[in-house]
């Protein structure tokens, strides 16, 4: 069977599948096992009421359990283990990976993305957004801005490599530096240390269009009044931006800012299409895939590494999500 | 605030122009990979595609058969027009053109300008004019070709052979089609699973809800990486392996948490009395579901929908991990990144189309639905 | 008959109890009117009734069935929610056909109620417009609408007209005292916070307070023979004063001295043991006129609102508090100027301990 076909199949089973489940397991409650009649309905619907949530969640569950929650200790247990998988080593795999300099490499340009991604993204975000609030082609802008976010990672990079290419013919950098009298073209994705900040900001370039849409509704739910206020008490378009707007919305700033943070955690795409880790540039998640299929006790360990890295931000989301639900 | 006295233009307009200045800082990239994919792959090396509309100079080589030689005078002579020669009449459709500089070596291609006459190394002459008429000539008979090097200045050619070559001979196709069948069912199954859930999570009364809520936003965050090992693994265990099902499977896992979320979050903004009065009105709980909840929930369904789209549709990791390597199951992420960058590296051309086959539907999807997928953000992020 | 049946019903949430032992029946055709100030039960004992809120204790009998715990559609009551609750996405026609279609009724009879019921609230031209093309008034009688076509033993009111603006709201209960009256038969039960709604709708007003029921009685009952100083200050307004006055006489009438030395007669009969008794005199504004001689109180008058067809004073008793009375006309000149107010004895209300000694 060809896989479009193979596809269309697996469409019709599982959404007739789920639809099954759900009204079969719910007929089931409501005729055979607790009916709401007869001499204990009352009863009976109490005690449907307390089976049904689980009818509908069983199926979420199940697949939370089996490919997330699961995994987080799979991932652990495989990480004390070695290359083959049957030796246990404890924590060999994790003191192999400070001794190493790749990972010594990648935990750095990974901190660096930490602190440059989410807050340049940030920032241009709030930037557009507040640039192209009120403006008569505002939403145009905005939607161009916001496009990259439909571009994959891959796309996105092969996108810069026409800009950062090392030809004057190629390379949109290398043109302009031509332009002012330059005479070798130079290759900005092999410079040390500097050729990080080219690949991040092709993740900027991602991702500013999410924070401006996100900071674009908040702005524009500031309450008009406090502005007009601001205004009569004589303040500056700036000042009513920095001290009248951003701290209305700083909850909203916190909020793009952990998500951005949440993504570059995960994105290994960039590095890998760009230089596949070469000249200095690897992150974890790319450093982690240098050893998928060849070492999965380290590429565990370094998966770890990274899950260490997510869960203090992680527990302040819970913490704040419970808080919500007061 | 439009009518608010005294402010001045001159602010405006430098908005104006900031605005412009991001708009194509943001925008000129994709425009160049755009513009490069429909150039032809010899101008692509010539000039850059910002030069695109611009006539392009390139530089010839053409081979003048010594069969065509007469004798005239003392020595033979082969007249003719650079710009007629099959090799490159794709460049000048009507033998119409103009030569701005010829050459005898390789070294030097634009040694002579046109209308001079260049010492031929074998001993004679060559001189090409400025309509491509040469003339060569020579003290004895040739025995071999003689190598014409020209520039000449040739229109700017549209055209869409990259992405030709792109679909047919690197199997494109093959891969869009891979990627169309990743994901689709892996943004459909998903939906219908989350959606019972999140209307649990919303709107039913249990213990342990609170539980749950907590640990679906705690999942939301778990790094993907983790998941890769244990689940090939265990995809190798039950028989799965690296195939389609266990693609669509992961992908159904790891959308999860975010549609839960999404969905939970917008239902739970729903009024209660809605809810409250169907249930008056005598409907049971999945009746409520079908009949009230899923209609109205149906911005946030679709938000969660074009989400999950592009993520699987944009996807490397899990289409690595999951998916067999052949090319028979390449996805178009795959195919690019794993294939193409490497064999043909420095085909600008080819690489731009490819490029932009996968971008074309995230792009269309991305336009014609932008106003739901910003409302589906906006759920999920403000609250 | 008792189509509602209240039996020591009580709510609580954990540990806080937010009702307890409401005992209240209900007649078949009686409109009932729930008030109280907010946050004293009344929209939870409502929700109660529909099936809405469980109920801790007690037991809620409709047409002398024990119900508490019957799910809502099955109790044969209809509700109409404060913000209308109309389905968004479905037609006014949908809207009120969606309870039927739930219980599986024929198509026939579905049109046939749908018919009938947008007739009678003027709906019919809007029977294929979605809730967001209506006005708020057009709304409210889709909400309506969509009670009656069940055709329900009882009608269930939560603050129905509380997202109207002013104009609408009367015409809106006008309506609404209107079909009450066509339909004599069915049982109504509303919960406003709105006294004029309760006044004018309502053939018994309950009045809750304090987690219980402070007073069950038609209207006028209500205001005439309040029976403690919460009802009686709740119901009416500008407030009843209330002045702190002690018993000096008994028998039919009873003569109390107040703490300005003024004495009045009030037609409320005690018995001898009263003498001496701690009581608050009780005088609605409305029931004061300007006294020639010394009057009830006297003091200046500090500030006059003058609303057209009658003003009020605020007077400022020496070493007392403030005195409100409502005198027919304008009275803007009485400003500054020193009055004494008077009350017909029949007019007083006797107090003592919260609770009125006409209830002994």
């Amino acid at each position: 069977m060809p896989p479009i076909l193979q596809g269309l199949f697996t469409i019709l089973v599982g959404v007739t599948g789920c639809v099954a489940y759900f009204w079969l397991s719910n007929l089931l409650l409501d005729r055979v096992i607790c009916p709401p009649h007869g001499p204990h309905a009352g009863r009976n619907i109490t005690r449907a009421n307390l089976i049904r949530p689980w009818l509908f969640l069983f199926p979420a569950l199940v697949v939370l359990g089996l490919y997330l929650a699961y995994p987080v200790v799979g991932s652990f247990v495989r990480s004390l283990h070695d290359r083959s998988g049957t030796e246990f080593i404890g924590l060999g795999n994790y003191a192999d990976l400070i001794a190493s300099g790749g990972f010594r490499v990648a935990v750095r340009n990974n901190i660096l993305w930490l602190l440059v991604v989410p807050a340049a993204a940030t920032a241009f975000g709030l930037l557009a957004a507040q640039l192209t609030d009120r403006l008569s082609w505002g939403n145009v802008a905005k939607s161009l801005i916001f496009m990259p976010m439909a571009i994959s990672f891959v796309g996105a990079s092969l996108i810069w490599r026409f800009v950062y290419d090392n030809s004057f013919d190629i390379g949109l950098i290398n043109a302009v530096r031509g332009a002012f009298g330059a005479e070798r073209a130079i290759d900005v994705i092999q410079i040390p240390f500097w050729n990080n900040f080219f690949i991040m900001f092709i993740m900027v370039w991602i991702q500013t269009g999410f924070a401006m849409v996100i900071l674009s509704a908040a702005l524009r739910g500031i309450p008009e009044e406090t502005v007009e206020a601001a205004i009569m008490d004589g303040a500056s378009p700036t000042q009513i931006f920095f001290r009248i707007k951003v701290p209305q919305i700083m909850g909203t700033i916190v909020v793009v800012w952990t998500t951005i943070t949440f993504l570059v955690l995960k994105v290994f795409d960039i590095v890998y299409t760009m230089t596949g880790g070469n000249f200095g540039t690897h992150i974890l998640p790319s450093y982690m895939m240098s050893f998928m299929f060849r070492d999965d006790g380290r590429a565990t360990a370094v998966a770890f590494v990274i899950m260490i890295l997510v869960l203090p931000v992680m527990i302040w989301n819970i913490r704040q999500a419970r808080r919500e639900m007061r | 605030m439009h009518s608010i006295a005294g402010r001045k233009s001159g602010l405006q307009w430098a908005v104006h122009l900031s605005v412009v200045a991001l708009v194509l800082l943001w925008l000129i990239p994709t425009l160049g990979l755009l513009v490069s994919s429909v150039r032809d792959r010899d101008q692509i090396a010539e000039t850059g595609w910002w030069l695109a509309p611009l006539p392009v100079e390139m530089t010839f080589r053409i081979r003048a058969a010594p069969d065509d030689a007469r004798a005239s005078g003392d020595g033979f002579v082969i007249a003719g027009n650079v710009l007629d020669d099959p090799a490159q009449a794709r460049w000048f459709p009507d033998g119409a053109g103009t030569v701005t500089a010829f050459g005898t070596r390789g070294a030097a291609p634009t040694e002579h300008a046109p209308g001079d006459t260049a010492e031929l190394r074998t001993g004679g002459t060559l001189s090409v004019a400025r309509d491509g008429a040469f003339t060569i000539t020579a003290p004895d008979a040739l025995t071999r070709p003689v190598s014409i090097f020209f520039e000449a200045r040739v229109p700017p050619r549209v055209t869409l052979d990259n992405y030709a070559t792109v679909l047919t001979s690197d199997g494109m196709d093959r891969a869009f089609l891979n990627t169309l069948t990743v994901a689709v069912p892996a943004t459909v199954i998903p939906i219908l699973i989350a959606a019972f859930a999140a209307y649990a999570l919303a709107w039913m009364d249990f213990r342990g809800r609170g539980v749950l809520i907590a640990a679906v936003v705690g999942l939301l965050v778990v790094p993907l990486q983790l998941a890769l090992v244990p689940l090939l693994n265990l995809h190798n265990a039950v028989g799965i392996g690296q195939s389609f099902l266990g693609i669509w499977l992961a992908h159904t896992g790891f959308g999860m948490p975010l549609a839960i979320y999404l969905l939970r979050n917008y239902m739970v903004g729903l009024p209660r009395d809605i809810i409250e009065s169907a249930r008056v009105d005598g409907a049971t709980d999945f009746q409520i579901f079908t009949r009230i909840i899923l209609p109205l929930s149906f911005p946030a369904l679709a938000a969660f929908a074009i989400f999950q789209f592009l993520w699987v549709w944009n996807d490397l990791l899990v289409a690595k991990v999951f998916l067999p390597s052949g090319s028979d199951a390449q996805v178009m992420t795959v195919k690019i990144a794993d294939d193409l960058i490497g064999s043909r590296g420095g085909d600008w051309g080819i690489l731009a189309a490819a490029a932009f086959v996968s971008i074309a539907v995230p792009l269309v999807v991305f336009f014609t639905l932008q106003r739901y997928l910003v409302r589906g953000l906006l759920a999920g992020s403000v609250k | 008959m008792a189509e509602v049946k209240l039996t020591g019903v009580a709510k609580a949430y954990g540990d806080t109890q937010v009702l307890s032992d409401i005992d209240l029946e209900i007649a078949t055709g009686e409109l009932v009117v729930f008030v109280g100030p907010s946050g004293c039960g009344k929209s939870t004992l409502l929700r109660m009734i529909a099936g809405l809120e469980q109920i801790t204790a007690g037991r809620l009998e409709i047409d002398r069935q024990v119900v508490n715990d019957i799910p809502p559609a099955q109790r044969g009551i209809a509700m109409v929610f404060q913000s209308y609750a109309l389905y968004p996405h479905m037609t006014v026609r949908d809207n009120m056909a969606f309870a039927l279609k739930i219980a599986g009724r024929s198509r026939a009879q579905i049109d046939a109620a749908v018919e009938r019921a947008a007739k009678t609230l003027q709906l019919d031209r809007l029977l294929d417009r979605l809730p967001k093309q209506l006005s708020g008034g057009q709304r409210q009688r889709v909400a309506i609408g969509r009670a009656i076509v069940r055709d329900p033993k009882v009608y269930l009111f939560d603050e129905p007209l509380s997202n109207l603006d002013a104009a609408l709201r009367v015409a809106t209960r006008i309506e609404i005292a209107q079909l009450k009256e066509s339909m004599p038969d069915s049982t109504m039960i509303y919960v406003t916070h709105d006294q004029v709604e309760a006044m004018t709708l309502a053939s018994r007003i309950v009045v809750l307070a304090g987690g219980g029921i402070a007073q069950v009685g038609a209207p006028l009952d209500l205001y005439q023979r309040p029976r403690t100083e919460f009802v009686a200050q709740f119901i009416g307004s500008p407030a009843m004063n209330l002045l702190p006055a002690e018993v000096v006489e008994t028998g039919a009438r009873t003569r109390v001295r107040l703490a300005s030395g003024a004495e009045a007669v009030a037609a409320i009969p005690t018995r001898d043991g009263d003498r001496g008794m701690a009581v608050n005199l009780g005088v609605r504004p409305e029931d004061m006129d300007l006294a020639e001689g010394a009057g009830l109180v006297s003091g200046r008058v500090a500030l006059t609102e003058a609303l057209g067809e009658l003003t009020v004073l605020h007077v400022a008793q020496s070493g007392g508090a403030e005195v409100l009375a409502k005198l027919p006309g304008v009275h803007s000149e009485l400003r500054g100027q020193t009055v004494s107010l008077g009350a017909a004895p029949e007019r007083l209300h006797l107090f003592h301990d919260g609770r009125s000694l006409l209830y002994r």
